[in-house]
């Protein structure tokens, strides 16, 4: 049998269903993977091998006993650790909640264990999911597997890390601004940033409600439509929940796959490394884009260029937005209900200990934000910032009605440039929130958007970006699919499998 | 309204203030960094005041969305032990808290 570690998630679950191999078999394989391999890669922050292996047992026994077991159970998985997880160590990445065990489940962890999934662990993330590299993490560095002297991406870096690196078939990341989509392209996965609302933000850890959202990040485009349909669907226990049904995003994915493009309308965004907007995009990502370009079209597709004006303002004005929104959500951390509290000596007061907390339990990314967002947000500065951000907010989004007139999908890099060197931008906040350039439009205006692996620059994965309408996170399956149908075919073999055929820790 | 100019740059005075608004207690240090950054920061970000947006309404949902009502019935809560157990201090089954009041209050 070939490596359960290589293999991806949708033929485990074919395998494990049919009896070829057992759940405990399939967790055993990871838990040493990751023994032997995350000391270097530092992808996990918590890993419980008994608690998975136990679980693995139950899925086993049910399975055994006829007990009516889904289609994911069994599957091992890994959380990013902003997802609350009952009794499992959950920190955001941060100290002010090291050591924290929360007392319930986030309503997508609930789902996943409820179909039968082997929590791993928790993977690693930038503080509070503020990053690109998951450098703002306040407790490990974390390696990309295609070199280890560059970054995973981030936020969500530490689940890139596990799954690019055969420490988890598939895991979830969580994106506000590019955080999933970003680390995914960076290590080679496929990574889905649903439509806002789609999947319930009940049990993550708040970084920017209005733009927060959970999803797959995985080894192929049909696993991540298989563990988003697991983890969507209306939540009441989420006010921004979409009460709609669960979109039926596995068949789209395999009928992407299958068959041609035709009829299909392309946008690729003028704004996003096109003509006269090429500044900081690396050679080798525009032109592996291009390439993936071409073959839409020769799927079928029709290809126009879109100009989106407003684009070129995502950035400063999720930069305002963001930070304002976490400078309120992060207000919660006052070291009195839960996580740290630095100096209760009795003789200082409430507002001194709360100070002393958040100084000790923040890194510094987190402090710039809160400040940014507390000056975004005062009395004098608020119409000029918050206001004008949350305006031209509304322009982004107009800026994608007005192309879905004329296209189906908008397509782009992911991010401008491949993985850098770790520490190449850690004192360079601008440099660091440029990776995030291409992501940035689908989050403000809350449209789905998938990244899907579209070649090798300089020996390191490239990522492209398909952006769709609102609730038409199908039409993203489907055409990613049938990229990495046509590319695999093409190369004989799954784009993750260049990175299994090669040593360890080196670039070609 | 009018667009903060790119000279109105944080002085460090302001961070400071800033951060005691965000009960950030920040070392000299960092106000010193903090501020070159943050500077760095608002001049990029002060690019949304060159935007034509008169008449542009702003956003505040991404997805349209009217009010969203529940029954009003009461649910079970976390268990007390399960909260507490979460807690930097507890004492008597509850939180316990710094000191709030001054000594002259």
């Amino acid at each position: 049998m070939s490596d359960l570690t290589t293999t991806d998630a949708a033929e485990l679950g074919r395998l494990l269903s049919g009896g070829e191999v057992s759940a405990v078999e399939v967790t055993r394989s990871y838990l040493d993977r990751i023994e032997a391999e995350d000391d270097a890669i530092g992808a996990y922050l918590h890993v419980d091998g008994e608690a998975a292996l136990r679980t693995a047992e139950r899925v086993d026994a049910a399975r055994a006993g006829g007990t009516a077991t889904g289609p994911l159970a069994g599957i091992p998985l890994a959380l990013k650790d902003v997802v609350v997880t009952e009794g499992v160590p959950t920190t955001s990445g941060s100290k002010i909640l090291e050591g924290w065990r929360p007392p319930y489940d986030a309503t997508l962890a609930a789902r996943l264990k409820n179909a039968g999934t082997v929590l791993l662990g928790k993977t690693n993330m930038d503080e509070f999911a503020m990053g690109s590299s998951t450098e703002n993490s306040a407790y490990r560095v974390t390696r990309n597997p295609w070199d280890h002297d560059r970054i995973p991406g981030g936020s969500s870096g530490g689940s890139s890390a596990a799954v690019a690196g055969g420490l988890a078939p598939w895991a979830i990341g969580t994106d506000t601004g590019g955080s999933i989509r970003q680390p995914a392209a960076v290590t080679g996965l496929v990574g889905h940033k649903p439509t806002y609302g789609s999947v319930s933000r009940y049990g993550l850890i708040a970084f920017s409600s209005s733009l927060d959202q959970a999803g797959p990040m995985t080894r192929t485009v049909l696993d991540a439509a298989l563990l988003h349909e697991a983890i969507a669907g209306h939540d009441p226990l989420d006010s921004t929940s979409i009460a709609s049904p669960v979109p039926v995003l596995a068949e789209a994915a395999r009928r992407g796959a299958e068959g041609g493009l035709s009829g299909l309308r392309v946008g690729v965004v003028t704004e996003l490394g096109g003509e006269g907007h090429t500044d900081g995009y690396d050679e080798g990502v525009l032109a592996r884009v291009a390439e993936a370009v071409a073959l839409l079209e020769s799927l079928g597709a029709e290809v126009r260029h879109v100009s989106c004006p407003a684009f070129d303002l995502a950035l400063p004005a999720y930069y305002l937005i963001a930070p304002s929104e976490a400078s309120s959500n992060l207000a919660r951390f006052d070291g009195v209900r839960y996580g740290l509290r630095v100096g209760d000596d009795g003789d200082r007061d409430l507002d001194e200990v709360m100070a002393l907390t958040r100084e000790q339990g923040f890194g510094p990314e987190v402090k710039r934000r809160i400040i940014l967002g507390t000056y975004a947000l005062s009395s004098g500065y608020y119409d000029a910032y918050y206001g004008q951000a949350q305006k031209v907010r509304t322009l982004i989004t107009r800026d994608f009605t007005s192309a879905w007139d004329d296209v189906d999908v908008l397509v782009s890099p992911t991010s401008p440039t491949v993985a850098w060197p770790v520490g190449a931008r850690v004192d360079d906040p601008i440099a660091m929130y440029a990776a995030d350039l291409c992501t940035l439009p689908a989050s403000l205006a809350g449209v789905p958007a998938i990244s899907v692996p579209c070649g090798l620059s300089e020996g390191l994965p490239v990522g492209f970006q398909i952006m769709a309408p609102a609730l038409a996170d199908d039409r993203c399956y489907k055409v990613a699919a049938a990229l990495e149908a046509a590319q695999d075919a093409a190369r004989g073999s799954r784009f993750l499998d260049q990175l299994t055929a090669r040593p360890a820790g080196s670039a070609a | 309204m009018s667009t903060p100019s790119r000279k109105d740059r944080l002085t460090r005075d302001e961070v400071a203030h800033l951060a005691h608004l965000a009960r950030l207690a920040v070392t000299d240090e960092e106000l010193d960094l903090f501020a070159g950054q943050l500077g760095a920061v608002l001049d990029a970000v002060a690019q949304v005041g060159g935007a034509d947006v008169a008449d542009v309404p702003p956003t505040t949902h991404a997805v349209p969305m009217t009010n969203v009502f529940r029954e009003d019935v009461a649910r079970p809560s976390l268990p007390r032990e399960a909260v507490l157990a979460g807690a930097p201090a507890a004492e008597d089954g509850r939180i316990r808290v710094p000191r709030i009041l001054g000594e002259e209050a």
